[in-house]
């Protein structure tokens, strides 16, 4: 492996710097708001989380674009480390909807169409993991990854108006989440200024750990060539 | 054994590419040969069929429904049958091609590979087709409710080709990998959510008489997702099937 | 006739082929020997278009791979140990189907013309799946022989034919090569090619490791060169 290359050093301390800040900031900067009391800080990482996952979706269909065309296999790095980082993200995001839910309205869960996306998004990245899982040839795992990080990056947003349609027209009866009430509390300029810092910090760990992935799969790569050398 | 005769009057080397004569005579074959097939051994339609009315069977315990309540779900009844049905046939049609090395004969035809895709879907939304047009009478007489209303049948076909066609396409590429029948539906599902909602708002709509400009956004989108899967289908299919 | 340069295939990032050079006039029969895993079947696969070359060039009948593969696709018969053949069809329809893929001229008369040289006439509309293997290889041929295809490649398929198969490919394979046919067959079977083939290669660690013309050398001698060509690769 390469030395560590300087920018990406640099990268690594910005974005634990900016993480630290963000957290103080979350607790302490942004004002306890006033309906939820502290459940409600969860939404600084939970929108971040989830705007920055679908980040993923989009570099791996671009990725798989790539590599289709190109054939060059480094594409296919970089599209297997977005899906896995975002699956990760996204996860977090689940599971701090869920948290904000339950501060909310009281559910667990709520059927609104960010929420459901967002879990659907989640299972077509563990499919595709498990399309790649299944597959021994290197050339034909990228090309299937490729094909499908595709065919999501088309359906993903089919889907969500499809949802977004269901719900206008039989609007949801449980909980009280009638389409305005998520995230639906006006936001002081703190609390906006606490969001898009959150959003940037999360936006920096993204790039960051993404570049870390990308390393780590060269490295897996140039190991297993030089394996092959030495069975030679 | 007697010695090779000479083909006569060898049909025209029609260069390079060798015209929409043949890209359709080829994908005619393909359907063919899968009905053929199909007539001969019965298997694919005979398991699609007896999974189709096991699937409604299990429904009518699992869900303990009054008539009223069953004109909501008949919809969704109807479309998770269909969905969980078509995986078999999607699976079992492109199985048929690995085994015995037969997607080597047709990648070896002198025609452009999106024949095959375009001969081994409509083979699909055949079957698929069959299966439905049996299941609907005998949900219709199981259960009491009238289905035929031709706004219905027009959605059970825009909602079977969306999900033929990106089936299909997937299948050729769960068939290539080591967790094959397991890894279709973890594909293909998630991916055909679009049709799905679309497809069980449309027909409900149909069946509860419902104004025809509320179904309309269903059926747009029925139609959109189709086109546009069909044409990346298209696009696609060459990665899915070479080496 | 089919002419490779520099031919390079690598499977992730292990390689097969190391830069093969290969070539073959228009009416050779040429055996192409190699132990396992030597890339045979890889090169076979990658002339007759199933397979995409990493670098290098191919040419076959003045077409390059992959560029203009349906040309090529249309010269060229297959001929592998799997029979590509549909269980659930019978013999005919087995060759109707691909007569129409290959859009065949006058295709029941040619169909039936095959089946005879084959000698399943009688077998026309039996199922294939109720075949013995030596059957459907025979159907396979047939298959491969059915649009006259300039360029035949068979990979290994003496596999599993019992002697009296065995007999009836090797009259084909004669005929084949009599009809002035480019033939490319890969074999482990050495004492069965040294009778049909006019040059021998071998295969060795991704390259050719040596050729020799049939009027060059003693066929009893090829257990000989063989072994001696895999020692020097």
């Amino acid at each position: 492996m390469e030395p560590k290359p300087r920018l990406l050093a640099i990268l690594d301390i910005v974005t634990v710097l900016l993480l630290i800040t963000a957290v103080v900031m979350v607790f302490l900067y942004a004002p306890l708001e006033a309906v939820m009391g502290q459940v409600q800080r969860v939404f600084y990482f939970h929108v971040a989380n989830a705007w920055v996952g679908m980040l993923g979706f989009l570099v791996a269909a671009i990725a798989g674009v790539a590599f289709l065309r190109k054939g060059d296999h480094k594409w296919d790095v970089v599209g297997m480390a977005a899906v896995e980082i975002s699956f990760v993200f996204f996860f977090i995001a689940i599971v701090s909807g869920s948290i904000w839910a339950r501060g909310s309205w009281g559910t667990w869960w709520t059927w609104d169409p960010r929420l459901t996306t967002a879990a659907i998004v989640e299972l077509v990245y563990a499919a595709y993991l498990m399309l790649r899982q299944g597959i021994e040839d290197p050339d034909r795992r990228a090309r299937f990854g490729a094909v499908y990080a595709i065919l999501s990056f088309i359906s993903v947003p089919l889907t969500f108006i499809s949802i977004r349609i269901f719900r206008t027209i039989h609007p949801v009866i449980i909980g009280s989440g009638a389409a305005g009430a998520e995230g639906s509390f006006d936001m002081t300029p703190k609390m906006l200024q606490t969001f898009m810092f959150s959003l940037l910090t999360f936006s920096f760990i993204f790039a960051d750990l993404l570049w870390h992935r990308i390393r780590l799969g060269k490295l897996a790569d140039k190991t297993e060539n030089l394996r092959l050398k030495v069975i030679q | 054994m007697q010695p090779i005769p000479q083909a006569e009057n060898q049909v025209s080397l029609k260069e390079p590419s060798l015209g929409v004569a043949q890209f359709i005579r080829s994908i005619t074959a393909i359907i063919w040969k899968d009905m053929a097939a199909e007539l001969r051994s019965r298997e694919l339609l005979s398991a699609m069929l007896v999974f189709a009315l096991l699937v409604i069977l299990i429904f009518n315990f699992s869900l303990e429904l009054d008539a009223r309540a069953r004109a909501t779900v008949t919809a969704g009844v109807l479309w998770v049958t269909f969905a969980f049905a078509g995986t078999l046939g999607l699976n079992r049609s492109m199985a048929m091609e690995k085994d015995r090395g037969c997607l080597d004969g047709l990648l070896l035809a002198p025609v452009d590979r999106s024949a095959i895709y375009f001969g081994k879907a409509i083979g699909n939304l055949i079957f698929m087709l069959i299966v439905e047009v049996i299941v609907l009478p005998v949900y219709s007489v199981l259960y009491s409710v009238n289905l035929f209303k031709p706004g219905l049948l027009l959605v059970i076909l825009l909602g079977s080709i969306g999900y033929v066609a990106v089936g299909t396409l997937l299948s050729s590429m769960a068939v290539q990998t080591r967790t094959r029948d397991v890894l279709l539906p973890i594909l293909l599902f998630p991916l055909v959510i679009p049709v799905l909602i679309a497809a069980v708002k449309g027909s409900t709509g149909f069946l509860q008489g419902v104004q025809a400009i509320d179904i309309r956004p269903w059926i747009n989108l029925l139609i959109v997702y189709d086109v546009i899967f069909v044409a990346v289908a298209f696009m696609v299919f060459d990665y899915i099937v070479e080496e | 006739m089919i002419t490779v340069r520099k031919l390079v295939k690598r499977f992730g990032l292990k390689p097969v082929l190391r830069g093969m050079d290969f070539s073959v006039e228009s009416g050779e029969f040429v055996a192409l020997l190699g132990p396992n895993g030597a890339g045979k079947t890889t090169f076979l696969r990658i002339l007759a278009s199933l397979s995409r070359p990493t670098l290098g060039i191919v040419n076959i009948a003045g077409y390059s791979l992959p560029g203009q593969a349906a040309a090529v696709r249309r010269r060229l018969g297959v001929v592998s140990h799997l029979p590509l053949l549909y269980g659930d069809l019978t013999a005919e329809e087995n060759l109707r189907f691909y007569a129409r893929m290959y859009n065949v001229a006058l295709a029941e008369k040619r169909i039936s013309e095959v089946l005879e040289v084959v000698g399943l006439s009688s077998r026309r509309r039996d199922l294939v799946r109720t075949f013995s293997r030596g059957m459907q290889q025979r159907l396979a041929i047939g298959r491969a022989v059915l649009h006259d295809p300039e360029v035949m490649l068979f990979d290994e398929p003496h596999t599993g034919l019992d002697q009296d198969a065995c007999q009836m490919l090797d009259t084909v394979l004669r005929e084949v090569a009599a009809r002035g046919r480019t033939v490319v067959m890969t074999s482990h079977d050495l004492a069965r090619v040294a009778d049909l083939a006019s040059r021998f290669d071998v295969l060795s660690r991704g390259v050719i490791a040596a050729s020799i013309q049939r009027s060059q050398m003693d066929p009893n001698n090829l257990l000989a060169f063989y072994r001696q060509a895999i020692i020097e690769a």
